[in-house]
């Protein structure tokens, strides 16, 4: 039976709830198998996470170091290289840090790598089964991972529902197993975004356009419907790529997380990076030619139509309704 | 500046319906149209204005049969210098780890001073450019959304982090860098550029060209079927004519509080 760790990210000391979820994820891979929770940083933060892990991890190891302060790939990946055993299964929710970390630790550690798991199907003959997803969500794909030689798993954030075990565990510090951290990429400054002309999260009603709005010109119309709803409108990644809508009006884990009564997702296909955004179990509306797209598993009501037609007709009732 | 681009050939998929085959091994490509990678893209237009600042020349190389050659095309057209098309029967199949190994032998043969990815593709897996990065002992950040070179040894970076933050950074040259979507507007391609580039010559090279054997090669993950989400969870759909459904949708939009 293969050791587990599940790498758990925080943010000066505050554990998300996301650690509970790679807990879940750990039984499901091995009912049985030991699972260690591994901290790094530096400073109080990093005790006070350490001590917040040990309430549900049997065992926590702990890595503190001046360079680990902020959470750098290059200074961690020699850490957990050298110090987790051969054939360990690496679990990391799959959140930005991830993808800087996973796919080099797995190739230091020569292990298998599997990124952005919704579901675990359970190990069986040596290869784990996992469930992915491909083309933005629209299709699931079943995938089996070669465990021979350990894995490094990345787990989709809020697909795992997340254990809730009460233990005393053990805080180990493992700060002496680091050897010379000389990162060839270092850290200088963190920027937060400004607030733009309209706070998106503070708003009970979104209109939000999405790729299928094609032309900038178009995003009157959004801007049309949202005026005639007393909405705000808001916007998913593309839009804000193109530079037809400020970053501010993203919604979306790179953008900003909102907290509408109502939201009505128009030409928006869904992907789990801007369902992310959304939190507060709005009531979604989604409108969108095609039939497939991922929104409609998470919407409350679908409408399958051309947004450039739906929106003036949708515009034009709403008005004629006051 | 000697920069490489990783680049992909994907279907368009994301306004389209997918449907998948009978074997449920692949999804139905018939109807498909394919262009390069939107990341990719991002990423080559990053490379070329880099280039176009500093000097130096951009390549851009895909792992993929003869039909790829049409995007290294047109990533030629849109102003890369050269283009390298790593084709060979035994990349048929392979994994992110085993296209990563055929992209890190070919990059080897060339001395690039920076690596860019576009940051994921069509499996949304975001992994070759980091388990490149590892394999060529160079340093690497993924979604990378701007990149300024501070002297010649180094680069200024920003990569996105949640919650629209970026975190600034300084990487040493040779590294790797995965490009996020939006550090600038690529330049559109139009008929008469590709035209100019059709003639082009594109370099192959194959396994034995990159002394890669089978052993390297062998895939440690295998996707074994797709399956299409469960319907049902889903969405109440309003069906109808649009007068039926929009005076449905708004006694909805009345229910819930979405008209103030």
């Amino acid at each position: 039976m293969a050791p587990i760790f599940a790498y758990i990210a925080h943010n000066d000391g505050v554990i998300d709830e996301t650690a509970l979820e790679l807990l879940a994820a750990a039984r499901k891979i091995d009912a049985e198998a030991p699972v260690t929770a591994v901290v790094a940083g530096h400073g109080p933060g990093l005790h006070a996470a350490a001590g917040a892990l040990a309430t549900a991890y049997e065992t926590v190891w702990k890595f503190s170091h001046e360079a680990l302060a902020y959470p750098n790939a290059e200074a961690l990946r020699p850490v957990l290289v050298s110090a987790l055993p051969a054939g360990a299964i690496v679990l990391m929710i799959h959140d930005t840090f991830a993808m800087d970390l996973a796919p080099g630790l797995a190739v230091k550690r020569s292990a298998a790598y599997v990124s952005d798991v919704v579901d675990i199907r359970g190990m069986e003959d040596g290869t784990l089964g996992v469930v992915r997803q491909e083309f933005g969500g629209q299709v699931g794909s079943r995938v089996a991972v070669e465990s021979a030689g350990g894995m490094v798993v990345t787990c989709r954030a809020g697909s795992f529902a997340p254990a809730a075990p009460a233990i005393a565990g053990t805080v180990e510090d493992k700060s002496g197993e680091i050897g010379v951290v000389a990162a060839k990429r270092r850290f200088l400054e963190r920027v937060v975004p400004e607030a733009g002309d309209v706070d998106i999260t503070k708003e009970e009603v979104l209109v939000a356009v999405g790729r299928g709005i094609e032309a900038e010109e178009n995003i009157d119309l959004a801007v049309e419907l949202a005026k005639s709803m007393g909405a705000a409108v808001a916007c998913s990644r593309p839009i804000v790529d193109a530079r037809w809508l400020e970053h501010s009006r993203q919604v979306g884990t790179s953008g900003q997380t909102v907290k509408p009564k109502v939201y009505l997702a128009c030409g928006i296909s869904g992907s789990f990076q801007h369902m992310g955004g959304i939190k507060g179990n709005p009531f979604i509306v989604a409108i969108n030619k095609n039939p497939g797209a991922p929104i409609f598993q998470v919407a409350d009501v679908g409408i399958v139509a051309d947004v450039l037609e739906f929106l003036p007709a949708l515009t034009e009732a709403v008005q004629r309704a006051r | 500046m000697e920069i490489l681009v990783c680049v992909k050939r994907v279907p368009g998929t994301l306004e389209n319906e997918i449907k998948l085959n009978a074997a449920k091994d692949d999804i139905e490509r018939d109807d498909l149209v394919y262009s390069v990678n939107e990341w990719d893209n991002y990423a080559v237009e990053e490379a070329i204005q880099t280039v176009d600042r500093l000097g130096g020349s951009v390549t851009v190389v895909t792992v993929g049969d003869e039909e790829a050659e049409e995007v290294l095309r047109r990533e030629l057209a849109m102003g890369a210098q050269k283009a390298l098309l790593l084709n060979d029967p035994a990349f048929a199949g392979l994994d992110g780890r085993g296209v990563a190994t055929v992209l890190a032998a070919a990059a080897k043969r060339g001395g690039y001073d920076l690596i860019l990815t576009g940051a994921q593709a069509d499996d949304g897996a975001a992994q070759v450019g980091g388990m490149l990065a590892a394999m060529l002992d160079y340093p690497y950040a993924s979604l990378v959304n701007k990149v300024e070179v501070t002297n010649g040894k180094a680069l200024r970076i920003s990569r996105e982090v949640e919650g629209g933050a970026r975190e600034i950074s300084e990487i040493e040259l040779p590294c790797v860098l995965s490009i996020q979507t939006g550090i600038n507007e690529p330049r559109y391609v139009g008929i008469r550029g590709l035209r100019q580039v059709a003639s082009a010559d594109i370099p192959c090279l194959g396994a034995a060209d990159l002394g890669l054997d089978d052993g390297a090669l062998a895939p440690r993950v295998r996707r074994e079927a797709y399956f299409m989400p469960e319907p049902g969870m889903g969405a109440e759909m309003l069906e109808g004519d649009t007068e039926a459904i929009i005076a449905r949708l708004l006694e909805m939009l009345k229910d819930k509080g979405g008209l103030k």
